[in-house]
């Protein structure tokens, strides 16, 4: 006869061993209040402190402050920057995933580790780089400036910058994506007399739309709030070289609290509906099944 | 290995895709990343060290290492506790909430700045009820330690949540069988499993908070010696266009970062191999 105890693993507990189970009431209600309270004052509070500090002035100063020219001027740079940076490293992640994940090749883990990179460097560096290159003093400073080409402090610098920056996010997406779906399909439809690029088209791209949905809204994110590697090499030439978080800093420097965090509740308003898109994603994949749930990476947005 | 490599290619398109991709990281992250390199070798090794290791630069990175690990390890501490909350309990609101962990990766971080240095200062919503305590946030190294604290909240969080959440939960009820209270599991039975991914969450939270730049340079106060963050000494260098300093100190904070990571990737092995160890299990 089998010892009773094996049968009573999962359901028929003795009250004493289920006690041990599980925490009381008390222990469970105190961890969940300690949660709340700790995202609460790091994530919701910021929130409607954004908000509240953009509207304390009211509802007309909130319209004049963003729809100020250069407010507007700030806004379109950061546009031009993210439809230039998010389309680059979507071509990019596609390429680089295609390669990676349905062919073998020595040297594989370092390119891997080299796509990773641009996570690992301080934004300050990332700027850096590029003043390092094309500034005055830079590598290929002499030339440009004999060619009267201006990257650094212009618009040409932020796009690279921001480019850099939002390198990984798509490629790190599909990746493990393509990976973990392997080539069958492909190589079906290659048998079937498909050609390369109706493959990817028709076999591919369909598999991975909502991880690669995913890595492009992140890269949106962050190609429109890049703060730190763009402000380097913008010069903060205003309604020229400034993007809508460096008119944010210029504005609260200047002690215009009320034009900061009107202009700082758009950024938040983006970044609050990037996670609800997120979500949505996510939603989406699930329900479909299929295998392409994006994954939680750890390694995204530094 | 090798025999997968000789076998025929029978998709089409490996040499377009690598081809462009060697290009594309070649322009981008090779060629500009080795500029600081290049550069750095055209400093006098004199010159490197001294300043490399001037009081300022010291001081820098003291501040930057401590507060970004005590930042870490805020958010290590309550990284597992809102992860346990999230996977173990239902309460209304869950579903948003998890969600809201992400918004320090998708909130542009001179916003959570400007924000968070209102919220502390003194006269700010949370900074009033501080300076009754006697105690100053905004513009001091707690006030630093706070926006590393918010920029680095969603590593731990996201790193444990899949680990806690295929935990087998029979290791539980064994160790519950065998009379152990619900502490001494957690502590002897679950904790030791979610070791390796706490200290990968912390390991990320910590190296992203070393490069930082945008969250803290607003609540910081920015004093030389007091309250000045490496990064930001970077941008100082850059802007008095004393482009050698400025890459000497990149160097070392490059060096620190890489470092970081490689002890990230070794426990990120071995949480692979945890994984693949315990595969049948679970």
């Amino acid at each position: 006869m089998m010892p009773s105890v094996r049968h009573d693993r999962r359901s028929g507990a003795t009250p004493a061993l289920s006690a041990n189970l599980q925490e009381s009431r008390l222990i469970a209600g105190l961890l969940i209040a300690v949660a709340l309270g700790y995202l609460g004052l790091f994530l919701v509070v910021p929130v409607i402190a954004v908000f509240a500090k953009a509207l304390a002035k009211g509802v007309a100063t909130y319209w004049a402050v963003i729809s100020d020219p250069m407010a507007w001027a700030s806004i379109r740079l950061t546009v031009i920057a993210a439809a230039i940076a998010v389309p680059l490293n979507t071509v990019f992640g596609l390429a680089a995933s295609w390669a990676i994940a349905k062919f073998d090749f020595p040297g594989k883990n370092v390119l891997l580790t080299v796509i990773d990179l641009p996570f690992s460097v301080s934004p300050v560096i990332s700027g850096m780089m590029f003043v390092l290159l094309f500034g005055a003093q830079g590598l290929f400073g002499g030339w440009l400036i004999t060619h009267d080409i201006k990257i650094i402090f212009a618009v040409p610098g932020i796009v690279l910058a921001t480019v850099f920056v939002t390198f990984p996010f798509v490629a790190r997406e599909l990746i493990p994506l393509m990976q973990a779906q392997g080539n069958d399909e492909e190589e079906a439809a290659r048998t079937l007399g498909a050609g390369g690029w109706q493959i990817f088209f028709r076999v591919t791209l369909p598999n991975v739309k909502w991880g690669l949905l995913y890595g492009v809204i992140m890269c949106n994110a962050r190609a429109m709030g890049e703060f730190g590697a763009v402000s380097v090499v913008s010069g903060h030439i205003r309604g020229l070289t400034n993007t809508m978080p460096l008119h944010v800093e210029i504005l609260y420097n200047e002690y215009q609290f009320a034009s900061a965090f009107g202009v700082a509740s758009l950024l938040t308003l983006l970044a609050l509906v990037t996670l609800a898109s997120r979500r949505a994603i996510e939603w989406r994949a699930t329900a479909e099944g299929v295998r392409q749930q994006p994954r939680q990476t750890q390694k995204e947005d530094r | 290995m090798l025999r997968a490599r000789r076998t025929p290619r029978v998709l089409p398109g490996f040499g377009l895709a690598i081809g462009f991709t060697l290009c594309y990281v070649s322009l981008l992250v090779l060629i500009p990343l080795s500029t600081v390199l290049l550069k750095s070798t055209t400093i006098s090794w004199s010159a490197f060290w001294g300043t490399v290791f001037s009081p300022r630069a010291l001081a820098s990175y003291r501040l930057s290492l401590g507060a970004s690990f005590f930042g870490a390890l805020i958010n290590a501490v309550f990284g597992l506790l809102v992860t346990w909350v999230l996977v173990r309990y239902q309460f209304p609101g869950k579903r948003l909430l998890d969600g809201l962990v992400d918004l320090p990766f998708a909130l542009p971080t001179a916003v959570a700045g400007i924000t968070l240095t209102t919220l502390y200062a003194s006269n700010g919503w949370i900074g009033q009820y501080l300076d009754l305590l006697g105690v100053k946030a905004a513009y001091a190294p707690l006030g630093i330690v706070i926006a590393l604290t918010f920029i680095g909240l969603p590593f731990v969080v996201r790193t444990l949540e899949p680990v806690l959440q295929s935990f087998d939960a029979t290791m539980e009820e064994a160790a519950a069988s065998l009379g152990a209270s619900r502490w001494q599991t957690f502590w002897r039975v679950i904790l030791p499993e979610l070791r390796p991914a706490l200290l990968t969450g912390f390991a990320l939270a910590f190296a992203r908070a070393l490069g930082e730049y945008g969250s803290v340079i607003f609540i910081a106060g920015n004093m030389p010696m007091r309250t000045e963050i490496t990064p930001l000494l970077i941008m100082i260098k850059l802007e008095q266009f004393d482009y050698a300093g400025a890459t000497a100190i990149a160097l070392l904070l490059l060096l620190m970062s890489f470092v970081l990571l490689l002890g990230i990737n070794l426990l990120q092995k071995r949480l692979g191999r945890l994984a693949l160890a315990e595969g049948g299990g679970t």
